[in-house]
Parts: structure tokens; sequence; C-alpha cells
């Protein structure tokens, strides 16, 4: 079975995001990106799927700008066997990138496909959902857990009120979430190894999928800042202040 | 513009964020149609029936349609899709499962989460975990949108006057099978709609001294949150997960214990009305954003909390 695992190119969750001054988007000239968090999640995941002898092969795929190759290569060094990038800019809505994905897999057929649950940069929460729609393959999102029988998966979710487990048939979708497991470090012989490995670049148009934005960015504004407050002296000026000053106990 | 909603309810009661929803649909147009998917729900029906600005509620009423499998519900919306130009649910796991198959299907951009409506078309909706916010315009006919529910009130319960009615739906195979649910059973509030959350980060170290906190909720009729550190660790379940990837919430009066405050976390909680924290370093960021800072070892201010709000009590008693 081969398992295709996307991976998204995000500013660095430590990064302190700032919104440019005129208010086309955020800065992102020299800051530091990073693989999005849950994709690692699901990098991680496929290496044990492989490692449990359940799985052969693992492609990374990711889609935007040439620099993308890097996260690439990051999941390479981790230990998946090859990549491929579809080359656009990068801020393909989640419609767009999950036709592209779906293109993918008509090609390389699957049996697996793990992706993160959300990008951290534009939350949307929306590509894993999709493509499952699209594919019309059974989806388990928000994963904590996934269990690979012979034919089917047992898959622990995240939901609003707790956990929730479904059964899944295979082929089928994951979306990853950061408690699925913890994400190894690449080793440096393995950094070595990840450089020879193969990246595939494709295009946008020669998958045949239209992904002309429906979505227009009117401004990004930065969000109304909160006056720092007061520090108090002991927990007698807190509930003091709670009951008298704020009126909220 | 006429609208349909997605409801959300567990069977038994209608979720607050189905409220939440509406209120937000309202601000677009007042053609609101509710349509509700599950088992046994003929109580629910009719419960939203009277809600304010509902027109109609459209009740699939269904054994197979007993567990909210979303590979099962988007054929539903998908086949009274026409009818609509605007379809709206709420941003919990339930509406974040479903709505995206409903917009790729319908081949338009889903709008997620959004906390503002400036008109039928342009949306607000806060990205990088809320460090910025876009104003953004669909340019698809229909829309395809998830609200979050903190950032909308709910409409009243009654005073509206909708008619119900009844559909089927013969669903194709599908390859999801619900096995069980394990949920969080509280007395206490729930933590998306109370007016107090009392919640605990890695600083309390483990589950037994996260009684603490539970305690001073106790004394407060407040709703618990966790930081995601705190979840990790097993402290309590993801349910109780405050920030970008758990729950948002908007209380009057957020208690953050032991909590650094990670833009992660803010994301969850920067927006209620009064914060306060705790913790040992007066470095911490979470002090930043906090209308009241305490400078303490938790262990010795939480019990001395504890007290004082006894004290309080036995006054107004
Ligand atoms: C993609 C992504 C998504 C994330 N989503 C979320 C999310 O939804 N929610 C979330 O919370 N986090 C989230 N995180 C994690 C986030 O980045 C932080 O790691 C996390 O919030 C830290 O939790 P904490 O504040 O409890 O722990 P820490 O950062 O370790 O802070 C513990 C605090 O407790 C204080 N303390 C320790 N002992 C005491 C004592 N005795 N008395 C008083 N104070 C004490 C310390 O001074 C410290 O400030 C996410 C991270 C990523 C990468
Ligand atoms: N441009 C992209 N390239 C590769 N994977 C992506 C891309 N956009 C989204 N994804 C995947 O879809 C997941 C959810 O993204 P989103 O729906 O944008 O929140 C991410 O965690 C990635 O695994």
């Amino acid at each position: 079975m081969k398992i295709l695992v996307t991976v998204k190119r995000v500013i660095d969750y430590n990064v302190q995001v700032r919104v440019k001054a005129d208010n086309s988007g955020v800065e992102k000239e020299n800051v530091k990106m990073s693989m999005n968090p849950p994709d690692e999640n699901a990098v991680e995941e496929a290496l044990r799927i492989k490692e449990a002898g359940k799985a052969d092969e693992i492609i990374i795929l990711s889609i935007g700008e040439e620099k993308c190759q890097e996260t690439i290569r990051t999941a390479l060094a981790m230990g998946a066997d090859r990549g491929i990038l579809i080359k656009a800019t990068d801020d393909v809505e989640p419609l767009s990138v999950s036709k592209l994905i779906s293109k993918i897999v008509e090609t390389e057929k699957p049996g697996l496909i793990l992706m993160g649950k959300q990008a951290i940069d534009d939350d949307s929460n929306q590509t894993a959902q999709m493509t499952s729609a699209l594919l019309n393959w059974p989806q388990a999102t928000f994963a904590s857990k996934i269990d690979i029988e012979e034919n089917t998966a047992i898959v622990t979710r995240e939901i609003d009120e707790g956990l929730e487990r479904v059964k899944v048939k295979m082929p089928f979708i994951a979306s990853c979430d950061l408690r699925l497991n913890e994400p190894r470090y690449a080793s440096l012989p393995n950094i070595m190894k990840a450089k020879k490995k193969p990246i595939d670049i494709k295009s946008a148009e020669e998958l045949g999928v239209d992904i002309k934005p429906r979505i227009e960015n009117i401004k990004i504004s930065e969000p109304p800042t909160r006056q720092k407050g007061v520090m108090v002296a002991d927990v007698a000026e807190l509930v003091q202040k709670l009951k008298y000053e704020a009126k909220v106990i | 513009m006429s609208i349909l909603i997605l409801a959300e309810h567990n069977n038994l009661e209608v979720k607050s964020s189905t409220l939440n929803t509406i209120s937000a649909a309202s601000k677009v147009g007042s053609e609101i149609d509710i349509l509700v998917i599950g088992s046994d729900i003929e109580n629910i029906a009719k419960e939203i029936a009277n809600y304010q600005h509902v027109s109609k509620v459209i009740s699939l009423d269904d054994k197979n349609f007993e567990h909210a499998i979303a590979e099962k519900i988007d054929p539903v919306i998908v086949s009274i899709a026409d009818k609509y130009s605007h379809i709206f649910a709420p941003a919990t796991t339930f509406g974040k499962n479903v709505m995206p198959r409903v917009a790729v299907k319908l081949d338009v951009a889903q709008i997620s989460d959004v906390i503002n409506i400036e008109s039928e078309d342009t949306f607000i909706r806060p990205i990088y975990a809320g460090n910025a916010l876009a104003t953004v315009k669909s340019n698809d006919d229909k829309k395809v949108i998830t609200v979050r529910p903190t950032s909308f009130d709910v409409v009243a319960k009654d005073g509206g006057s909708g008619i119900v009615e009844f559909i089927n739906f013969e669903s194709s195979e599908t390859f999801t099978e619900f096995l069980d649910r394990e949920e969080s059973k509280s007395d206490r509030p729930e933590l998306s709609t109370a007016r107090i959350v009392v919640s605990g980060g890695r600083g309390l170290q483990s589950a037994e001294n996260f009684k603490l906190i539970n305690n001073i909720a106790d004394k407060l009729n407040a709703a618990i949150g966790a930081s995601r550190a705190a979840v990790d660790a097993g402290y309590v379940s993801n349910d109780y997960q405050v920030g970008q990837t758990g729950k948002v919430v908007v209380p009057d009066l957020y208690i953050a214990v032991g909590i650094s405050g990670a833009i992660q976390h803010l994301a969850g909680m920067k927006e209620s009305k009064i914060i306060v924290a705790i913790n040992k370093d007066e470095e911490a960021p979470i002090f930043n954003i906090a209308d009241y800072g305490l400078c303490a070892d938790l262990f010795e201010a939480l019990p001395k909390l504890s007290s004082e709000l006894d004290k309080l009590n036995s006054i107004e008693k």
C-alpha cells in the first residue's frame, strides 16, 4: 500500500505574525517557515504504519511555491520515500488544493491519505473533508488514534463533546490532530539521504485544474489589542476587584 | 436571500451553537430555514420552529441518521441547496466536519469561522490564530459558511412561528460506521457558553493537582478549561482544551492558572470580558492581556482564593 501525505509550508508557529502596514496581507519576508505542525504528525503516522509492515511507500505532496521543496525534504528526511510538488502561488484555496490532491490520487492510487486537521496560517480546516467528498472515500477527521486492520481502520476522533470512534473502510482519508503521535526528528544521515530522494515537479495547468481564487481578500487587519491591566498584591485584593470593580463574581 | 442552516443537536437537545448561527444568518436575510437531521427528533424540530427568525424547519427524522456521520449528511444538504443563496452551520467539530463536503460538491469555496458579517457576500474571519483578521468577499454564487458561535448572540427561543416540513432521504452506501462516543459528563456549565471559566495549564503538574481548579470552579459555578499542554499531559480530557485547535470561549470572566499565554492559547480566550492570570513567572506573556494579574505560586494562591470565595459567599447569605 502507498500512503499519500500532504504537507503545507507555513509561517513557523513560534513567529509573532505581523500584519503589513498596507493591509494587503501578513509579513512573510525574512520570516521563518516550517511544515504545518499537524502535517508533521501525518508524516510520523505514515512512517509508523510503514514500519509496522502495513505500507510500502510514503509519498509527500505539497502545493505552493518552489520553496515548498524544503518542506518536502523535511518529510523525506524523517523517512518518507519521495515527493511531489505542484507549483503554484502560496495562497491556493482549500477547494483547489483538494482538486489537485484528487488528481494525484488518480495516478498514484494510494490506499490511505493522511493530512493535517488545520493549516495554522489560514485556519480553514476544510481540505481533508473536501478531498474525501471529491474522492468519495470515508473521512476520519481530527484523528488522535489510527488502528489499521485488514481492510478497515478504527479511528478515534477528537470532537467538542469528547472522543468518538469510527470504523472506516480502506481507502480512507484521515486529518491528524497534534495528539496523534510525537513526530520524530530527522537524523543527520537521514537528512543526507533525503537530498537524493526524488521530487517530481508538476503544475496545476498540466493537471487540468483551475485554481483561480474564489475569495477576494479585501483587507487583512490587526485585531483590536487588549490593554494590559493591573497587577494585584494578593488574593484578597483580587477578589475585591472582581467583586466591586469588575463586578463579575 | 434565502438561507439554510444546519442545526446542531444531540437528538435530545438543541445545541446553543444553533441559536448563535441563526443570529448570524439573520444579518444576511430574513428567509431562514433550518435543516434538522437525526433520529427521534420530533421535539427538537418543534422547538426550533418557535425560535426567533425561523421561517421553516425541514426535519429528516430517520434511525439511519442517529449519529452525525458527515458522509451521510452532506448529500441531504446538497439535494436541497438549489433553493438557497447561503448555507450556514456552526464552526464546531460537527459543522467543520460536514460543511467543506457541501462546499466542494457545490464547487464553491467555504468561508470558515466567520466572526462578523459585513454584507451578504463579505465576512470577517480570524487567521493566524487570531493574529490577523481577514475581510473576505466571496465571488461564488452560493455562500457556504461556518460561523464562530461565540461571536454572535443567541436568538430568543420563542416568538417565531415556523412550520415543520418532514422529508425522507434515501442514503447511498457509506463506508464509515459509528462505533461509540466517550463524552465527559459533568454538572458544570458547558465550556463554550459558560459565564465564568477557570482554566489550568502545565503549572498544575498533575491530574491530582488539577482538582484545585475544580474546587474554584465549583465555588464560582464556572466551567473548566485547560491549555493544550495540560490536556497532552493527561490532566484532563481533550474537550477541555481552549485555543486555536481547541474551543473558543468568551466568558465574562476567564481565570488562567499556571498557563504561560502562548498565542495558540490566547486564540481561544482573548475576547473574554475580564481576564485574570495567576502565574509565578512575572514575565509570563499571559500578564500582557490580563486585566488582573497575580504573580504568585498557584499552590498557595488557589487555597487562599477558595477561602476568600467562601467568605464572600457567607457574607451574601
Ligand atoms: C499548531 C499548534 C496548535 C496549538 N493549539 C493550542 C491550543 O488550542 N490551546 C493551547 O492551550 N495550546 C495550543 N498549542 C500549544 C501552545 O503553543 C503552548 O505550548 C501551550 O499553550 C502551553 O501550555 P501551558 O501554558 O499550560 O504550559 P507552559 O507554556 O509550560 O506554561 C506553564 C506556566 O505555568 C507557570 N507555572 C508553573 N508552576 C507554577 C506554579 N506553581 N504557580 C504558578 N504558575 C506556575 C509557568 O510560569 C508557566 O508560565 C498549540 C501549539 C501548536 C504548535
Ligand atoms: N497548499 C497545500 N499543500 C499541501 N497540503 C495542503 C495545502 N493546503 C492544505 N493542505 C493540507 O490540508 C490540511 C488542512 O488545511 P486547511 O484546510 O487549509 O486548514 C493541511 O494540514 C495540509 O495537510
